[in-house]
C-alpha cells in the first residue's frame, strides 16, 4: 500500500488518525438527528469541511485507498444531512396552494382548452358511431351492461345494492386516480399518450351516451353524471394537458437537455397533480353518496355539481385564499428571507 | 454504458462519490417492500372478512371495522412507498434492509415533490408487468435509473455507513497499532465479519492473517488453536497490544 512505502503519507495517517476517530463519531451521529439545534447544525458544517480536507488530501496521499473510500462515504453522508430540506410545514401547503397550482395551471391554460376541444368532439365522434353502427357499442360496454340496457335498466341503478357508498366512493376514487394521473404519465410518449387517454375516454363517453338514448335512457345516465361529472371531466382534461406539455417539453426542450427539460417541467407541473387527485377525491364522495341516490332531485344535482366546479376553478386561479391569508404568509415568508439572508 | 458512481460536487469544492445501485438491489429492496405491504394489506382484509363471521347482532361494527379496513387495504397498498419514502426522507424498511436509499442528482435528499412524482411513474414503469418497463430502462440507462427516477431526478444509490464506522475503529486502531493500514483494514474487516463466517473458514483466515502481519505469535506454533484465542489475538492487534 502506498502508506507503506510513502513515508509522508505514513505520518499524515498517524497524526490524523485521533482526528478521524472524532469526525466518524460525529459522522454517524448527524443521520440520527431529526431535529439539531444552531450549535449541532454548525458543528455538523465544521465536520463536513474537515473530512472534505482530509478527503482532498487522501486522494492526493492515497489515491484509490480504503482509507479515501472511507473519508469520500463519510463526506457524502454529511452532504446529504446538510442538503437536506425543512419538513414539508403548513407555510409550503399555503405556498403550494396560492402560488405553485394556479401558476401550473396558467401555464397548460391554452393545452387544457385544446384538450377538451379534442375530449368533445371524440365524445361527438362516439356518439356519431354508435348511432350509425349500433353494434359497436359492445366495443366500448360489457355484455352486463348491454344487457341490462337493453332491459330498460341503467348499470348505474344498481351501484348502490354493489356495495357500500365508502367502499363506492374509494372504489371510484382510485379507478379515477389511476386514469387521470395515467394521462399525464403517458404524456411521456411525446404526448400521444395522453391524447389517446382522452379520445379514447371522449370516445366512450359520447358512445355510451347515444346507446343509452336508443332505448331512452340517455336522460338517466346525465342525471347521474351531473353532479361529479363536470370537476371529473375536467380534471381528466387538465391532467392530459399537463401530460402533453411534459410530451412537449420532450419534442421542444427548453433547457439544453430533454431530460433537463423534462425534469423542469415536471416538478412544475407537480402541483397541478396534487391538487387533481385532491378534486377526484371529492369527486369520488360524491360519485358514491350522492350521484346514485334516486332521492336526490336534478336541481340539488345541478347546484353541487356547478358549485363544485366552481371551487375547482377557485383552487386554480389561486382565489380561494381570503387577502388576509395571503397578506399573512407573504409577510411571514418575507421575514424568514430576511432572517436568512442575515 | 452505466456508470457506477454518482459523482457530486461539494459544498466546500471537493468531490464525493456516491455507489449507485444495480436491479439487483432495486429487486431486492422492492420485494421486501411489497411483502411488508402484502402482509399489512392482507391482514386488514382478513379483519374484514373475520368480522362478516361475528353474529349477525354485532353487525353494527361493520361500518366501523369492516368497511375502514376494507378502504385502508388498498391504501396501504398504494401509498406505502409515497409516504414512506416521504417520511423517512428516500427510505423505506426494504430499501434500507438493501442499503440504498434515494438522493438527487446533486447528491442531496430528495423534498416531497420529487418523491411524489417518482412514484406517480411506477404507472408506467410496471408496464406491462413486472416492472419491465422500468427495470428495462434501469439496465440501459447511464445512472441506472427507471423512468420515474428520470423524470424526477432522482438516483438510488448505497448508503456505506460501514465505511464510516470502519473509519472511527481504523482511527483508533492507528493510534496504537504500528502495523500498516492495510494489515490493519484487513484484521478490521475478518473482526467485522466475524460471526457471519463458518467456524473453520473464520479459524484459516484468522491464522493466515496472523501468519502476515504476526508471524512470531505463538497460536501459529499451536496445531488447533482455539478460536477465542485467534480472535483475542486479532483485537489485541488492532489494540496495538503486542
Amino acid at each position: 500500500m502506498a502508506a507503506d512505502r510513502d513515508p509522508s503519507a505514513a505520518v499524515w495517517i498517524r497524526a490524523r488518525s485521533a482526528e478521524w476517530q472524532t469526525l466518524a463519531a460525529e459522522t454517524a451521529a448527524v443521520p440520527q438527528r431529526a431535529h439539531a439545534t444552531v450549535d449541532e447544525a454548525l458543528r455538523t458544517l465544521r465536520t463536513y469541511r474537515a473530512v472534505a480536507r482530509h478527503l482532498a488530501s487522501a486522494r492526493r496521499l492515497l489515491p484509490g485507498s480504503f482509507l479515501a473510500t472511507a473519508l469520500d462515504s463519510a463526506c457524502a453522508t454529511l452532504h446529504l444531512a446538510i442538503r437536506r430540506q425543512p419538513r414539508f410545514g403548513r407555510a409550503r401547503l399555503l405556498t403550494l396552494f396560492r402560488d405553485d397550482i394556479p401558476a401550473a395551471a396558467a401555464s397548460i391554460r391554452t393545452t387544457t382548452l385544446w384538450i377538451a376541444a379534442l375530449f368533445v368532439a371524440s365524445a361527438l365522434a362516439g356518439w356519431w358511431l354508435i348511432a350509425t353502427y349500433p353494434a359497436l357499442v359492445s366495443m366500448i360496454a360489457s355484455d352486463r351492461m348491454i344487457d341490462g340496457v337493453e332491459r330498460g335498466h341503467l348499470w348505474t341503478d344498481q351501484l348502490f345494492s354493489l356495495a357500500p357508498p365508502e367502499l363506492l366512493s374509494a372504489r371510484i376514487f382510485s379507478n379515477n386516480v389511476v386514469v387521470t394521473l395515467g394521462a399525464f404519465c403517458s404524456g411521456i410518449l411525446f404526448g400521444l399518450g395522453a391524447f389517446y387517454m382522452i379520445a379514447f375516454n371522449g370516445l366512450m363517453l359520447g358512445g355510451l351516451l347515444a346507446f343509452t338514448h336508443q332505448y331512452g335512457l340517455a336522460h338517466g345516465l346525465v342525471r347521474f353524471i351531473l353532479a361529479h361529472g363536470p370537476v371529473e371531466l375536467s380534471v381528466m382534461c387538465l391532467a392530459a394537458a399537463a401530460g402533453t406539455a411534459l410530451g412537449e417539453s420532450l419534442i421542444r426542450p427548453r433547457l439544453p437537455t430533454r431530460t433537463e427539460s423534462l425534469r423542469r417541467r415536471a416538478a412544475e407541473l407537480g402541483p397541478l397533480l396534487i391538487a387533481c387527485a385532491l378534486l377526484l377525491l371529492g369527486s369520488g364522495l360524491i360519485e358514491g353518496f350522492i350521484s346514485p341516490s334516486r332521492h336526490i332531485t336534478i336541481p340539488v344535482r345541478v347546484a353541487v355539481g356547478l358549485g363544485y366546479w366552481t371551487l375547482m376553478l377557485l383552487l386554480l386561479s389561486g382565489k380561494l385564499f381570503p387577502a388576509n391569508i395571503r397578506r399573512t404568509a407573504s409577510r411571514s415568508s418575507a421575514s424568514a428571507a430576511g432572517l436568512s439572508s442575515r | 454504458m452505466a456508470e457506477e458512481e454518482l459523482i457530486v460536487r461539494g459544498l466546500t469544492g471537493v468531490d464525493m462519490s456516491l455507489r449507485i445501485a444495480g436491479p439487483g438491489t432495486r429487486s431486492y429492496a422492492f420485494l421486501t417492500d411489497w411483502l411488508i405491504r402484502l402482509l399489512i394489506a392482507l391482514t386488514l382484509i382478513l379483519l374484514a372478512v373475520m368480522y362478516r363471521l361475528l353474529p349477525s347482532g354485532l353487525s353494527a361494527l361493520t361500518r366501523v371495522v369492516e368497511i375502514p379496513a376494507l378502504v385502508l387495504a388498498p391504501l396501504i397498498y398504494f401509498l406505502y412507498h409515497p409516504v414512506l419514502e416521504v417520511l423517512m426522507r428516500g427510505r423505506t424498511p426494504g430499501k434500507r434492509k438493501a442499503g440504498a436509499r434515494i438522493v438527487t442528482i446533486d447528491g442531496a435528499t430528495p423534498t416531497v415533490g420529487p418523491l411524489l412524482m417518482r412514484n406517480l411513474f411506477r404507472l408506467i414503469d410496471s408496464m406491462p408487468v413486472f416492472y419491465m418497463v422500468g427495470l428495462g430502462c434501469c439496465l440501459f440507462t447511464e445512472k441506472r435509473v427507471r423512468l420515474g427516477d428520470l423524470v424526477a431526478g432522482t438516483v438510488l444509490v448505497l448508503e456505506e455507513a460501514d465505511a464510516t464506522r470502519t473509519l472511527g475503529r481504523l482511527g483508533e486502531a492507528m493510534r496504537h497499532s504500528a502495523l500498516p493500514l492495510e494489515a490493519l483494514r484487513l484484521i478490521q474487516d475478518l473482526l467485522d465479519r466475524w460471526r457471519d463466517l463458518e467456524k473453520q473458514q473464520r479459524t484459516n483466515l484468522a491464522r493466515g492473517l496472523l501468519a502476515k502481519v504476526d508471524p512470531q505469535c505463538q497460536l501459529l506454533r499451536e496445531s488447533a488453536p482455539s478460536e477465542d484465542a485467534l480472535r483475542d489475538r486479532l483485537e489485541a492487534l488492532l489494540g496495538g497490544r503486542s
